[in-house]
């Protein structure tokens, strides 16, 4: 690990400008940071720990509830208001990692999760556009099973590994961003990037910005939604294929619907595509099909990771089928 | 509670017997056993010379921490790099946690940090400057182990045992949690506890006993 100097933020404004300076990196859960930093992917100058801001509140606001960004994994899954209003969130994170991981990552680091891509995680391999800009994409022709389908580009196709964030862009959350000039919002759907020809610049986040919260509405479609995972193994594994799923049923029609993919793209996959098909449906095996097909469309597979395309589809359709049997 | 016939009671007050020197724990005997080996091939060729004393070192990076361990508090100073498994292991001695992948994946360096439990591995010493700490040295009190500890022997809940503290720590935490009422639950939140040997079985069915002791 490369040395590094540490200051605990006291305060919000003490925070931005700590982490302002050159090569300084905010530090919550430390779960992925410090993982990078001991195999030196992340090497810091400046270690700024967040962990004393008063930003781990969970509570119900006008119109939805509010997430602070260094709430825990596991105090926001199991938190009443989370699991009452929005399942999909709570199901995504008790899907996510490990029980003690869960207890140290905050909600702000699992959005600012680095790719499991394995050449961008080892130095071993050099040849990674998003650790060295240009110097190529061993993933491309390499080992590419776990990689992306959706959103892919010429110099990368790692995915995004968080499932939180998939169901954050389901839901239409909107992320608060704290820094020298104060607040701004921006859409989780927009917050993560395509790689296109800077796959280093992952998010819309400014050097030195806190992420302070997240806000997501209520919604009938958020209060029926679910969260399916399909992973190598039951539990503590990363997704080869999920989906964010959110229904607004009546009269055996849909009337709205959201659904974000995980696992599959190159950022958090929301698929407006698959929401247009099943609105104004009824909740028919059929519709969740032409849904699926929908959401896939533009798909462009590697050598190894072609059955991704056929896997997400089958996940989503089969999480569409689980939520609509649930609501009849 | 009754104690598996394995257990002896120590007396942690009981003054050090001088003519019978207390156990070695397997550490300082495998170091100590792989000094003397090296020492015994090496000194012949360099005249067994002593080593030179060299005054410990001063670390400039070092910075004060405060580690609050098992009830005992511990001013250090450390490097801002050592991570709460190696301020542990390296500078308090307490190697009962285990250093499995380093990389929050196995689950060995469980320990409990204010009352929950979380990998030792993946965070700094310096960031848990002042909070609660309990390791598996931790967990018996007034030399009796704890529910737990006694029934993973009862129920032969490790092979190796280098697991075996990690798997512990995370149950004992998992009681508190209340994560115990099948089998199947057990299984997915003991799930960042990984035993290459696999006595899952074992592992199981201990914390089945002492979630059902419990009630």
């Amino acid at each position: 690990m490369h040395a590094f100097d540490y200051v605990r933020a006291k305060d919000l404004g003490g925070a931005v400008s700590s982490g302002s300076r050159p090569a300084a990196k905010f530090v919550a859960g430390g779960t992925n940071l410090i993982d990078l930093m001991k195999s030196e992917v992340e090497r810091p100058a400046h270690l700024v720990d967040i962990n004393a801001l008063p930003l781990a509140s969970i509570e119900r606001v006008s119109g939805g509830i509010r997430i602070g960004a260094l709430a825990r994994m596991t105090d926001v899954a199991l938190h009443p208001l989370v699991k009452q209003g929005f399942p999909v969130i709570s199901q995504a994170l008790l899907a996510s990692a490990s029980p003690q991981l869960r207890n140290m990552a905050s909600i702000g680091g699992n959005l600012m999760q680095r790719t499991r891509c394995m050449y961008f995680r080892e130095l071993t391999f050099a040849p990674c556009n998003k650790r060295e800009p240009g110097s190529g994409c061993a993933a491309m022709d390499g080992e590419n099973r776990l990689h992306a389908v959706l959103g892919t580009s010429s110099s990368c196709i790692a995915t995004h590994p968080s499932d939180l964030a998939v169901a954050l862009a389901a839901l239409d959350a909107v992320i608060t961003l704290h820094g020298r000039d104060g607040d701004r919002k921006v859409l989780a759907t927009d917050f993560h990037l395509l790689p296109g020809n800077t796959p280093n610049i992952e998010h819309a986040l400014r050097h030195g910005e806190v992420i302070t919260s997240v806000f997501v509405p209520d919604a009938a479609h958020a209060k029926h939604s679910s969260y399916l995972k399909v992973r190598d193994r039951s539990e503590f594994e990363f997704a080869l294929a999920s989906a964010a799923v959110g229904l607004d049923v009546a009269s055996g029609t849909i009337r709205n619907a959201r659904v974000a993919l995980g696992g599959v793209g190159t950022k958090p996959w929301r698929s407006r595509e698959a929401e247009r098909v099943l609105t104004g449906k009824p909740p028919s095996e059929e519709t969740f099909r032409a849904a699926a097909e929908a959401a896939l469309e533009g798909a462009t597979p590697r050598e190894q990771n072609r059955f991704k395309i056929e896997l997400a589809k089958r996940t989503l359709v089969r999480s569409l089928a689980d939520l609509a049997g649930g609501a009849a | 509670m009754t104690l598996p016939p394995c257990y002896t009671n120590p007396e942690p007050d009981e003054a050090p017997n001088e003519d019978q020197p207390l156990d070695p724990t397997r550490r300082t005997f495998v170091i100590g056993s792989a000094v003397a080996t090296a020492a015994a091939f090496v000194s012949p060729m360099l005249g067994a010379a002593p080593p030179p004393a060299t005054p410990p070192k001063s670390d400039p990076n070092a910075m004060p921490v405060v580690l609050d361990v098992n009830g005992k508090r511990h001013e250090l100073r450390l490097d801002p790099r050592t991570t709460l498994l190696d301020a542990l292991r390296e500078h308090l001695d307490l190697t009962g946690t285990k250093k499995g992948c380093d990389q929050g994946a196995c689950g060995a360096c469980t320990v409990l940090v204010d009352g929950k439990r979380i990998n030792s591995c993946m965070t700094l010493a310096v960031m848990n400057s002042g909070k609660p700490i309990t390791t598996v040295e931790g967990l018996a009190s007034n030399g009796h182990l704890h529910p737990v500890q006694a029934a993973f022997i009862r129920n032969d809940g490790f092979q190796c045992g280098y697991c075996t503290s990690g798997q512990i720590c995370s149950a004992v935490a998992l009681l508190r949690e209340g994560h115990t009422h099948s089998d199947d639950e057990i299984r997915e939140w003991m799930s960042g506890n990984i035993c290459r040997c696999g006595a899952y079985l074992g592992i199981v069915a201990a914390i089945r006993e002492a979630a059902n002791a419990r009630v």
